[in-house]
């Protein structure tokens, strides 16, 4: 079983943000990257997999997502987790990208790795677009189920049986091989790499590809082929500041029933 | 009249979302600015009887795609009918909820017609070419990502259930209601959904509930979130945790509330022993009121809280129970 695995690097959730100069997007410097949250779901899952069937290999792919970011250290802790190889994706023509650009390079790159199975996060928790890793499927050609939090092979078959969360249940989807699927938390629990991993992460290949590699015109890609432009970030918009409701417990919660029943109309 | 809005109007076992009908309100308003028709787009089996709800909340015309063989979502074939809607239609934009369908099926959509994509959106502005200035929530909540299509045709947005509201049902109109013809491919769909399975648990589902009662680990263990049921029973709410408490297996990920569990944005949460960690904040920072009840008054969760109370959750959930029971049988 060939399986390739998208992964980004993503800011650490606990980064206090600012806003780079023009305010279309984060200022970079000085935040700790990691390897996004739902992407461990996908790389545990690969990992699982071929210690199941007892054989396989696995490609972590990453595509940079801004010139300050080094997503080759996300892609060497997928490699100590386990990973056989990888692949990095990065050229100065892919920036100002959106989802839709990002789907069409990983897709290009993928074409040229051979695949059984893609898996990828949920969703990327810094653009929170929970889109490329089904883009990536509609422009290969294959099937995906998305939030997957349960995955059955049938390798003999070449068939995938994936429960899907919905709204209050799930779906049993059953797809064909190649399929992508994106991981949704429950799916398994990802390993920490071990030190003995993380010695042997160093010999592992890490090939980088450009644009030339993956065969993109330039105007397809990056700013020029985004389809969708940030205009501005902004904060949220302030929460009128909150209020401590004094006294002791009955009057507290009367107190408070007849803010939320008068003021705030919620009951 | 300029290009038309398309609402995809989901529906499952016969009964529209709720969003369903937001989001056509929200097209109802923009049509009205900008004099543009709201095209109602529902797929199914069994759905002819919606025309009339989606005809009353703000479509100006319905178009029904219905087969037997449409009883379960397909990704596949619900983009294939969209698609080949919109070739014919051509929709300056195409509108649907952001539910587990929606944001499935919007990507799809957007990269079968090569247009831009804006999931998840919170406000919608309209300029005079018919682009949209979509502000939609990023990096967990923390930020807001003003964004625009390049092109303003086909662009495909989905919208967070409970902040679009939808227009009060009009009067009984007549409006025009067509069958989308649907092609059938031998080969597809490749992934088909064999079963669908209702989780044991909460009767409100947590993205779409008004009210929302949610517990952490303050409750203690497992066997203390009935405190937490009961209010929820209490005021019809929906029953959510922090992943704390997932973590410790006292309830299943589905009631997640955060950044790795669900993004709600109810007009109530109730936040009872919760420590408000930022990724529970990127979950439900976006809810009208909140309500923090925790015995540490330095929680972050006070920070975010329209009203909070500092004490201990044991006697002030029992107490806010009774007194909303009050409240009710007051009415
Ligand atoms: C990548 C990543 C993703 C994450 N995703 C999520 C997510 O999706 N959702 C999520 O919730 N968390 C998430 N977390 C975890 C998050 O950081 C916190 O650890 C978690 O939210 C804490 O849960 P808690 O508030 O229930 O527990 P705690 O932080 O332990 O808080 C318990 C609270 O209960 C209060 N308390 C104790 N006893 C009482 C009492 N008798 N009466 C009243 N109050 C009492 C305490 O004062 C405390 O504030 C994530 C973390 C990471 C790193
Ligand atoms: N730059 C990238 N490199 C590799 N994988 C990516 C990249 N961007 C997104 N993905 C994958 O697509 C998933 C969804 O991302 P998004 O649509 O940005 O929320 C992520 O969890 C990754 O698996």
């Amino acid at each position: 079983m060939k399986i390739v695995v998208l992964v980004k690097q993503v800011p650490a959730t606990e980064s206090k943000l600012s806003l780079a100069a023009g305010g279309t997007d984060i200022d970079r410097a000085g935040l700790t990257f990691v390897v996004n949250p739902y992407d461990e779901f996908a790389v545990e899952e690969a990992l699982q997999i071929k210690e199941r069937l007892g054989t396989g290999e696995i490609t972590v792919l990453s595509l940079r997502p801004h010139a300050a970011q080094k997503p080759e250290e996300a892609l060497r802790t997928c490699l100590a987790m386990g990973a056989d190889k990888a692949v990095l994706v990065s050229d100065a023509a892919f920036e100002g990208g959106d989802g839709f650009t990002t789907a069409l390079v990983l897709a290009a790159a993928v074409r040229r790795l051979p695949y059984d199975l893609l898996l990828c996060g949920k969703q990327a928790v810094d653009d929170d677009g929970a889109a490329v890793g089904i883009q990536v499927a509609e422009l290969l050609g294959i099937p995906h189920v998305a939030v997957v939090n349960k995955l059955e092979l049938h390798p003999e078959a070449r068939r995938a049986v994936a429960h899907r969360q919905i709204e209050g249940g799930i779906e049993v989807v059953e797809a064909p091989l190649p399929v992508l699927i994106t991981c949704q938390k429950g799916l398994n629990e990802p390993r920490y790499p071990s030190l003995p991993g993380i010695m042997k992460a160093k010999q592992k290949p890490l090939e980088v590809w450009t644009r030339e590699t993956i065969g993109l015109d330039a105007e397809t890609v990056g700013a020029a082929g985004a389809r969708l432009h940030t205009l501005r970030l902004e904060p949220p918009p302030p929460r009128s500041p909150g209020r401590i409701i004094q006294g002791d417990p009955p009057m507290a919660v009367k107190e408070l029933v007849r803010l939320l029943h008068e003021e705030a109309k919620v009951l | 009249m300029s290009d038309p809005i398309l609402v995809f109007c989901e529906q499952r076992d016969g009964r529209l979302k709720k969003v369903a009908l937001e989001a056509l309100g929200e097209a109802s308003r923009l049509g009205a600015q900008s004099d543009r028709a709201v095209l109602a787009v529902v797929i199914g089996s069994d759905i002819a009887a919606l025309a009339g709800e989606l005809a009353s909340h703000g479509a100006s015309r319905v178009l029904i795609a219905e087969d037997a063989g449409l009883t379960y979502y397909s990704a596949e074939t619900y983009t294939a009918i969209l698609a080949e809607a919109a070739a014919h239609l051509q929709p300056v934009v195409i509108l649907m909820g952001a539910t587990a369908m929606g944001k499935d099926l919007a990507p799809k959509l957007a990269a079968r017609l090569k247009t831009a994509l804006a999931q998840d959106c919170v406000a919608l502005r309209m300029e005079t070419d018919g682009s949209l200035l979509a502000t939609r929530p990023i990096y967990g909540g923390k930020l807001r990502a003003v964004v625009k299509a390049a092109t303003p045709m086909m662009q495909v947005m989905t919208l967070r259930p409970n902040v679009f509201p939808a227009l009060e049902a009009g009067p009984n109109h007549d409006v025009p209601v067509e069958r989308l013809a649907i092609k059938a491919d031998p080969t597809r769909p490749r992934a088909v959904v064999r079963e669908v399975r209702a989780a044991a648990g909460g009767k409100v589902e947590l993205t779409e509930a008004g009210i929302i009662v949610s517990g952490g680990r303050g409750l203690k263990g497992p066997e203390n979130f009935k405190l937490v049921e009961e209010l929820a029973a209490a005021l019809d709410a929906a029953v959510g945790a922090s992943r704390a408490v997932v973590d410790a297996g006292w309830k299943p990920h589905a009631y997640q509330v955060g950044l790795t569990g669900k993004t709600v944005s109810p007009l109530l949460y109730i936040a009872c022993g919760i420590s408000g960690a930022i990724q529970h904040q990127a979950g439900m920072s976006s809810a009208r009121t909140i309500v923090a009840i925790n015995s540490n008054p330095n929680a972050p969760i006070f920070k975010l809280a329209t009203y909070g109370v500092v004490g201990d959750l044991f006697e002030l959930v029992p107490l806010l129970t009774e007194e909303v029971k009050k409240l009710k049988a007051a009415r």
